[in-house]
Parts: C-alpha cells; structure tokens; sequence
C-alpha cells in the first residue's frame, strides 16, 4: 500500500465502521471494505471503536445503548461519513440513533446529523458514490441473502447484486426467500436457540436448492449463522462476506473453514 | 379474569411445536399460502401503500378523540333502537352477556369469530351457566369442539388438517351414520354445515364480534368468508355485538378506506366474501333482523394503553398478515405464544393485556426482522413496540439474569476503548489459534445455545482494529 493520501477537496473522508463481529472475527471483510473505498475514491480511517451499542439496545438496556452511541457520535464527529460492512449495524445508527435521543435535543441533533451520514456499505458505494462496477473476480455461481435490517430498515436490495453482476466469472442464482430471515437475531440466536435452529434450517435448505457453491450476504451475524448451519449439516457450500468477493480478496478461506481445508 | 394462559412456558410450549411433525406440516401453509396472495393484491392496486398511510391516520385520529367517538356511536345505537353496555373487563363483560342471555331465555346462543370473545373466554361461561354456545365459523367450531384456542386470529384452526377434523367430527356427530365417508375435505364442509344449519335454527341468541363499529351511523361491521356471521345475527331474536372500544371509526367512508386494506392484508382478497353491516334491531317493515340489539363494548385493559407508547397498538385491524409473515410464528405456530392473540401482534398485545411478568417471552422471541411491520396495513412499528416491552422488563429487572450479566461484561469492555482492544485481542487470538486446525467449533464454553445446532465459525486471529495499527503506522512510518 502506498503511503496515507493527504485530504483533497472533493475527496469524501470515511469513517470505517468496521463492527464488532467484523473487528473480532473476520478482520479480512474490513480490509476489504477499505479496498472497495479506496479504490472508489475515500480517504479511509479506522478511528479507535468498540460497539453501536445494538445488542444492549435490543435487550432493552437503553442507558448503556446510550453511552456507547454517544461514543459512538463523538468517534466519527470528523468524518464526512460513515460506512459499515453491515446493514444491522448502520440501520442502528440511521434509523435508531436519533430515537435514543427523543428527550435530549443536543444530543439529537448530534445524532441525526451521524445517522444522515452513515451508510451501508454496497449501499453507499452504489448509491452515493454511484459505483456500477468493481474490478473483481470470482468463479462460479453465487447466491445472496438479503439481511434484515439492511433490506427493511435501509432499503438495500438491488446494491450488491449490482455491483455482483459485474464480478468476473460469477453467476448469481437467486435462492426462494432471500429476504427471509436466516434466525440469527443477535442473542435471540442463543436465548431462543431452538427456534433459531428451525429457522436457519430452511434457509439453509433454500441455499442448499439454490445450488450456488456460495453464499453470500452483507451482515456478518447472519453469515456466521448460516455458516455454522450449513457446516453442521454437511451441507457443502462456502459463506463469505459480499465485500470480499467485491474487493477480490477471497484468499481467506471462507467463513467456518480452516487455512488448508475444504469442508470437511 | 381472563382466559388461562401458558405465555410463561413459552419456551417449553415452542419446543413441542418444532417437533409436532403434524404442526410443522400445517404451518407450511400459512408460510405458501397467505404471502404470495397478499402480494399478489397490493401489487394490483396502485394506491395500496397510500391507503396504508390513510388507514394509520383514520385509527390515529379515532385513538385521540375516542372519548368523543364513543360517545357518538353510544347515542345512535341508541337512536336506533339498540342498547348500550360498557364493560371495563372480562368478568363485566361476561355477565352483561349471561344477563342479556337470560333476559332472551337463551338455551343456546350461536356465535360469530370474535377474537374478544376468546380473550373473556365467554363460551366456558355460558357452558358454565347451562347456556349452550355455538362457534359457527368453520374453523372456530371445530377449534370448539377440540376445547382449544385459535391458533390464528383469522384462521384458528389453521394448525390441524382434514384428517385430524374428520377424527372430531365422528366424535362429536354421533348421530350420523358411523360408516359415513369423510375422507374429502368438501365431505367435511358439507357435514358441518347440515349440523350448523340445524344450530341456527334454534339459536336463541346471536352473538357476533365486529371488525368496526361507525360512530357516525351506530353500525357494526363483519367481514366472514362463509355467511355464518349473518346467519348468526339475523335469525335469532337477540343480536349481541362485543368489540372492545377500539373497534372505533368516524365515518362509513373512513370504514370504506379501511375495508381496502383489511382483506387484501389478510387473505389477498379485494374484499371478504361477505362484509355485513348492521344498525339496530329490525325497524317496522324490515324483511329480517333480531328484535333486540345490544353492543357490549369491552375495555379489558384498552384504555391503560392509551397515551402510552403502546397506543399504536390499538390500531390493529387484526388482519393477521404479522403473523403471517413472521419466521417465528412460522416455526411454532400460534399455541406456543400461551394465549389469545398469537404472532407479532401478540408479542405487543399479550403482555398489555396480562401483564409482562406473565407474556415477557413474547416481546423477546423475534429476531427483529421486520417483516411485520413492513406488511401492517395500518403500520404498526410492531419491532419498536416489542423492543419498548424489553425495555419495560430491563427497568423491572425481569430480563434473565443470564442475559443481564452477559450484557453488563459486554457493556463494560465497549464503554472502555483500550480495554476493549486488549482483551479482545487476546481473546481472539486464542480462539482463533484454538479454531484454526477445522477453522469452527463445534462446542464452546458458554456458548452452548449457539453450538447446539450450529458450529461457531472460527475467528481469523488477530482483530481489525490490532493490524489496522500495525499496518497504518508502518503506512504513514
């Protein structure tokens, strides 16, 4: 990499929202993401972060939810704006930051002006940044399942499959009921396991009919889930993260996979 | 009082439902049959999303002023020639009806789908009273002759197939022919109908719920799909209407704007096959129509919910299109939600009406995805109103202390930047190390929840944000 490109005028400075899922299992959808950015144009920084604060906010704790999403405001004060490789967690911001702060003006304000710059990823480069094509390669056919807050909360559905449909040697075969949910849910995953299980398990049967060698999405959460699904089952199909088949940076193995090995 | 509920053996109740291989076929149905047709529907008519914004706004408008609407339709109920019972609960409402009841001399009463009725659990109530009530919508009656609660709040018995009715039915119609042939679907219509027939002939009273009632005009409004609600209501000489008060709408036009989406929300129709307006008893000259008229208007917990957060709620036309579209409910079916109302719209209703401590599972089983809300004909942010129920269950320390110990470490790192960073990074480092051989587990530590049905997909090792560092200060070195 070429040394940090000073800031130009017309030259969007973004804040990496890498997430915590991102940060602590899969660091490579990061890098990836920063590739997408930088190869569209941004000067990317990854300031110093922790959590949007999503988890205790669906678990109905609002005061922490608060503390971290003020941090979360004064973090990326600075930044033109705000991308994250997830829909979940930029919904968090968009849509549910500025409800935390209904009784607090000041801080309301703050929390708009982050939420009004703050994207999805595939998102933000098709729709902002009005990228319609990466230089990427991937062979095969890939299927994609469209996460539930990036789809319902942040409308994006047509992004990735436009940027996909540009990937070299890719082929993308839509499954029934992409924009079903896969039953991840955050800690409803593991608080309500069995229903979870039910309901991951005719995703991965939709993947499974779809007969795609991989599956992709936007939510890491949702990746893991189907990933784990999937290995469980036997069920041989490979789970990344669609940012980096978009960056064409798929050396990594894929989700659940170890370093040398195919399923196993 | 109201009827008995199993909401706190939510968990134990979903558990069974995954593995009734029977249920889980039935439930298939409401997953391939309901959506495709809603679609279908709303695609047809161009203007279906602005009728959802004006059906919120008319229930909107009605819940500020409902004082003033009730009072409105109080009176031309009245004027013509109706009566009147407020009930702020079920035990009011049940022995308002018994005494209606009674003044009729009612040995059986038939009765129209009302989901009021079975949350004040009137047929126990009337059997219990030596009256003999008669569910005569196809799927309440056989729910009825099971002693069992919908399953779905418009299609109650939606959870058993035709096998299964064919069982109930030689059960309880012991004066048939015992070799007679039920194994067609139609063979069973058919009977239920001979049978319903002979119970509308000699019903007593006839009591119907209301999907509306119209201030302006004193009229309450059924939409059915099998006649059974006029049949109901016009042949006995007492028609008893129960709604509970926010059934409410100004005007027959702002009824007209709610009807478009009410059927095309629920089952894809443009309109239900009957929808039957009735205004007071039969008037000097009539054809048809009882002789007395009565509308119980039932609170049972309504008007707590008003100025609250949980207003919106009251918006609900129960359609019930949350719920068919909820992957939840698709994986365990209506009864495992332990009362009434079932489903998305359940999880907010449910702990309004019974209490949190009792209903908390609901709110908290959904994955948030948002489904509901993005098909609610009157758009009821159904995710934000159940999240508002976790909070009420955080601030009352109901949340499980598991989930709260959990959520206290957590908070406690991402509060602390550094920390964070450091404890992170070695924790990942060790999974991943521990991970890195089949690059999953499938067995964790505290993670039992999640690797009983799944692996857990091995971390890379070293966090973002640890080579970010390492990479930046060797960029700009």
């Amino acid at each position: 990499m070429s040394a940090l490109p000073s800031s130009r005028p017309g030259t969007p400075r973004v804040g990496l929202f890498v997430t915590c899922l991102v940060d602590l299992m899969r660091p490579s959808v990061g890098f990836a993401a920063v590739k997408l950015l930088e190869d569209a144009g941004c000067i990317v920084e990854a300031p110093v972060q922790t959590c949007c604060g999503q988890p205790a906010y669906n678990s109905g704790d609002r005061g922490t939810t608060r503390d971290l999403a003020m941090r979360m405001i004064e973090t990326f004060q600075g930044f033109d704006y705000v991308v994250a490789p997830s829909g979940s967690c930029a919904g968090m911001i968009r849509k549910h930051y500025p409800e935390l702060f209904e009784e607090d003006p000041n801080w309301r304000a703050k929390a708009s002006a982050l939420a009004a710059k703050t994207f999805e990823l595939t998102s933000f480069l098709v729709d902002v940044l009005g990228v319609t094509h990466v230089d990427a390669t991937f062979q095969g056919a890939v299927t994609y399942h469209d996460s539930c807050s990036g789809l319902r909360e942040l409308g994006v559905k047509t992004q990735p499959r436009l940027l996909l449909s540009g990937v070299k040697g890719l082929t993308l075969v839509e499954m029934n009921d992409s924009d079903v949910c896969c039953g991840f849910g955050g800690t409803f995953a593991v608080k309500y396991s069995d229903i979870s299980s039910s309901i991951v398990d005719a995703k991965a049967k939709n993947v499974e009919a779809a007969h795609a060698q991989t599956l992709l999405a936007g939510d890491l959460g949702c990746l893991m889930n189907m990933a784990g699904k999937l290995s469980r089952d036997g069920r041989p199909v490979e789970v990344r993260h669609v940012a980096e088949v978009l960056a064409n940076m798929t050396d990594e193995p894929a989700i659940g996979l170890a370093k040398d090995a195919a399923h196993k | 009082m109201t009827v008995h509920t199993t909401s706190p053996q939510f968990k134990q109740n979903a558990t069974r439902a995954l593995h009734d291989v029977q249920l889980q076929k039935a439930l298939n149905n409401v997953k391939q049959g309901f959506i495709d047709k809603r679609q279908a529907a709303a695609d047809k008519l161009p203007e279906f999303e602005a009728l959802r914004d004006s059906a919120r706004d008319i229930k909107n408008h009605t819940l500020e002023h409902l004082d003033l609407y009730l009072e409105a339709y109080e009176a031309k109920v009245k004027a013509s020639g109706g009566h009147v019972h407020f009930a702020r609960n079920a035990d009011e409402a049940r022995e308002i009806i018994l005494k209606i009841c009674r003044e009729a001399g009612a040995k059986t009463v038939t009765k129209g789908k009302s989901m009021i009725s079975e949350e004040i659990g009137i047929n126990h109530y009337l059997e219990a009273n030596g009256i003999t009530p008669v569910e005569t919508d196809l799927g309440e009656y056989i729910i009825q002759l099971r002693n069992e609660l919908p399953s779905h709040i418009i299609a109650p018995a939606v959870h058993l197939n035709a096998s299964q009715v064919e069982q109930d039915f030689r059960r309880v119609h012991t004066h048939l022919d015992a070799k007679r042939d039920l194994s067609e679907p139609v063979q069973l219509l058919t009977e239920a109908r001979a049978v319903l027939r002979e119970r509308f002939l000699a019903a007593d009273v006839g009591i119907t719920g209301a999907n509306f009632l119209v201030a302006e005009t004193g009229t309450s409004i059924i939409v059915t799909n099998e006649g059974n609600g006029d049949l109901t209501q016009i042949l006995p000489k007492t028609h008893v209407v129960l709604a509970s008060i926010e059934k409410l709408v100004p005007t027959l036009e702002d009824v007209s704007q709610l009807l478009r989406v009410l059927a095309r929300s629920a089952t894809g129709q443009e309109m239900s096959v009957y929808t039957t307006f009735s205004t007071g008893p039969r008037r000097p000259g009539d054809a048809d129509g009882p002789e007395n008229y009565h509308v119980v208007l039932i609170d049972n917990g309504r008007s707590s919910m008003l100025g609250t957060s949980f207003e919106e709620m009251l918006r609900c036309i129960r359609c019930g299109a949350c719920m068919n579209h909820c992957p939840v409910y698709h994986a365990v079916g209506g009864h495992a939600y332990g009362w009434v109302y079932p489903g998305p719209m359940g999880a907010v209703l449910t702990p309004s009406l019974i209490g949190v401590d009792k209903a908390g599972h609901l709110p908290n089983a959904s994955t948030f995805c948002g489904r509901c809300e993005s098909v609610c004909p009157v758009r009821i942010p159904l995710p934000k109103l159940m999240r508002h129920w976790r909070e009420r269950e955080f601030e009352r320390h109901l949340t499980p202390a598991s989930v709260r110990s959990g959520l206290n470490l957590w908070g406690f790192f991402a509060k602390r930047p550094a920390l964070y960073r450091f404890a992170t990074r070695a924790a990942m480092a060790t999974l991943g190390f521990a991970g890195r051989r089949r690059g999953r587990f499938s067995w964790l530590p505290l993670a039992k929840g999640w690797t009983k049905h799944r692996d857990f997909p091995a971390p890379q090792g070293e966090t973002f944000q640890a080579r970010w560092q390492r990479e930046r200060s060797r960029r700009t070195a």
